[in-house]
């Protein structure tokens, strides 16, 4: 045990757990080497090697870009939509009785329906290609981002909007200056799981609704047969999203609430 | 120095209340918190509320600060009744109220900047008045970064930076370790003898009280009236070693019986004896 903790405190935490990931997912891959052998067929499960090729291939003949650079921008619109519309609703109704009472009954009511039965409407009322994917993708963000927002402007403390009042805030100084900034750290964690749901409903509108990108992309492939694409579509996707929200984290603890986490 | 003396010098800060009454809570639940409570503040005098809790002192400093209404009767400051909030009647509370997204330098800069004042101008108000509270050198940080007494420091320069007329203060060290509340006690007499702002500061601590107070209001348990006006006579600058004269003990003792016999039942002993001044509710 004690020998155990002295191996991995010599290389440190950071070190630590870079190296316990690669080897967990050194494992995986070896299992699914050994698991692709012994089914033997490249539709059920292409080794990871095969995938990799797929991969060279995709990007030298440019067309994982294009797919790509289609879902990021469909992702980013719906992710926009879905922000700018869920914050300051979700501040007002945090500071106005009335309209709490009169809206968060509707959004408890919309707020089960998944974003995917929202498409036979979204298709319905836009046809095929890139709106639908917006509406979409902006109906997955908008209540994780609309419901930590309000959670955050919900918290705001008595004491700070009674020392603002006495220091001298006016109704919209408060909003501005004491409400948003209380309410930033949830905020920005409504933000970042707004785009985990938002880049994962991309793919199901894609795969339904549009005409590329990566949800389409691996449709397509399912269509053909071609397995290993449809591993290449979702293993970018499992890649983009892991890296998007880390970038997210460290916005949020380096620019947008450092105080939230002092060093 | 006492309070006369420094009236000479600003005239601004005088505070009148008449017959005031104060209902907290709705419907059923409602009560009066603050009974019928008259007094006269005079300007840049260090007054202390003192009274069991529950006996209405916050509320009574809420609604001095313009938080809280009055159900009835006058209560002015300078001549004008109080409606609403001002940065005139500065306010600190026992609990951290500072804004914890901002460092300490822009926590106190928040009054200058609802003013209007631009950034360079107002950071250095801010530098200035922390120098006077002794964080020059923790301007940069944030609250979370700071000791509790510390922060206490950063409200008081938050609300000094207005340079208000009145400095109210609710419990503003009862969260303190005990020798950190002597030396912010130490501090705010220091501070008060510089910037000659009417001080009301609320506290249940009978030693407190004394040390800082040039008169103390002592107040009854709900609802909350009051009991008795003391005259603290002790000279000024004062030091932590008055704690251990005859007269601290004797005056200590007269508040602490003031606070046990609970009710107007029972006629308080008169203090006038002893050459102490105890005009009875202002």
């Amino acid at each position: 045990m004690s020998a155990r903790r002295s191996l991995l405190d010599s290389i440190g935490a950071t070190g630590t757990a870079i190296f316990l990931g690669a080897v967990g997912i050194a494992i995986f891959l070896s299992i699914w080497t050994i698991a692709s052998h012994s089914l033997d067929s490249a539709v059920l499960l292409p080794p990871p090697l095969t995938v990799l090729q797929t991969y060279g291939g995709l990007i030298a003949d440019g067309s994982l870009a294009q797919d790509v650079r289609a879902s990021i921008v469909r992702v980013f619109g719906g992710f926009l939509i879905a922000s700018s519309t869920a914050v300051p609703l979700a501040l007002l109704l945090a500071y106005s009785r009335i309209l709490r009472g009169l809206v968060m009954p509707l959004i408890a009511l919309i707020r089960p329906i998944p974003p995917i039965a929202w498409i036979p409407l979204a298709i319905l009322w836009m046809g095929l290609g890139d709106p639908p994917s917006y509406f979409i993708t902006a109906i997955a963000a908008f209540f994780p981002i609309f419901l930590n927002a309000f959670a955050g402007g919900a918290s705001l403390q008595d004491e700070h909007v009674n020392a603002a009042r006495s220091l001298g805030a006016t109704p919209f100084a408060l909003l501005k200056t004491v409400m948003l900034p209380s309410a930033l750290p949830m905020i920005v964690t409504g933000l970042r799981i707004g785009l985990g749901q938002a880049w994962m409903a991309v793919v199901t509108a894609e795969l339904v609704a549009a005409q590329s990108g990566l949800g389409y992309m691996i449709q397509i492939s399912r269509l053909n047969l071609e397995t290993a694409r449809v591993l290449v579509g979702m293993t970018v996707i499992g890649l983009l999203g892991a890296v998007m929200i880390g970038l997210i984290g460290v916005f949020e603890r380096r620019v947008i609430v450092p105080w939230h986490y002092p060093r | 120095m006492s309070g006369r003396e420094r009236q000479a010098r600003t005239d601004l800060g005088r505070i009148e209340a008449e017959h005031v009454s104060i209902r907290l809570g709705y419907g059923a639940e409602a009560f009066e918190a603050v009974q019928d409570v008259s007094f006269a503040i005079e300007p840049g005098e260090l007054v202390c509320l003192i009274g069991p809790s529950g006996c209405g002192k916050s509320t009574l400093l809420g609604a001095l600060a313009g938080h809280i209404a009055t159900s009835a009767g006058k209560l002015h400051v300078d001549g004008a009744p109080v409606a609403g909030p001002h940065p005139d009647r500065g306010i600190v509370f026992q609990h951290h109220t500072l804004f914890p997204w901002k460092s300490a330098r822009d926590n106190v800069a928040f009054g200058p900047k609802m003013r209007g004042i631009g950034k360079v101008e107002r950071r250095r108000q801010a530098d200035e008045i922390l120098e006077l509270v002794g964080l020059a050198d923790f301007a940069g940080r944030y609250p979370k970064q700071l000791s509790g007494g510390m922060q206490q420091r950063v409200e008081i320069a938050r609300v000094l930076v207005n340079k208000p007329r009145l400095l109210l203060m609710d419990e503003p060290f009862g969260a303190l370790d005990a020798l950190t509340r002597i030396k912010m006690q130490e501090l705010l007499l220091d501070i008060w003898t510089r910037v000659r702002t009417t001080v009301v500061f609320v506290t249940h601590d009978i030693d407190e009280a004394l040390f800082l107070a040039d008169r103390i209001i002592v107040m009854s348990p709900r609802p909350g009236r009051i009991l008795e006006v003391i005259r603290v006579p002790f000279a000024r600058p004062r030091a932590t070693e008055i704690v251990a004269t005859p007269e601290f003990g004797q005056l200590k003792r007269h508040c602490l019986e003031l606070l046990h016999v609970r009710s107007d039942s029972a006629p308080l002993t008169r203090l006038s004896p002893l050459g102490f001044d105890t005009g009875q509710g202002g």
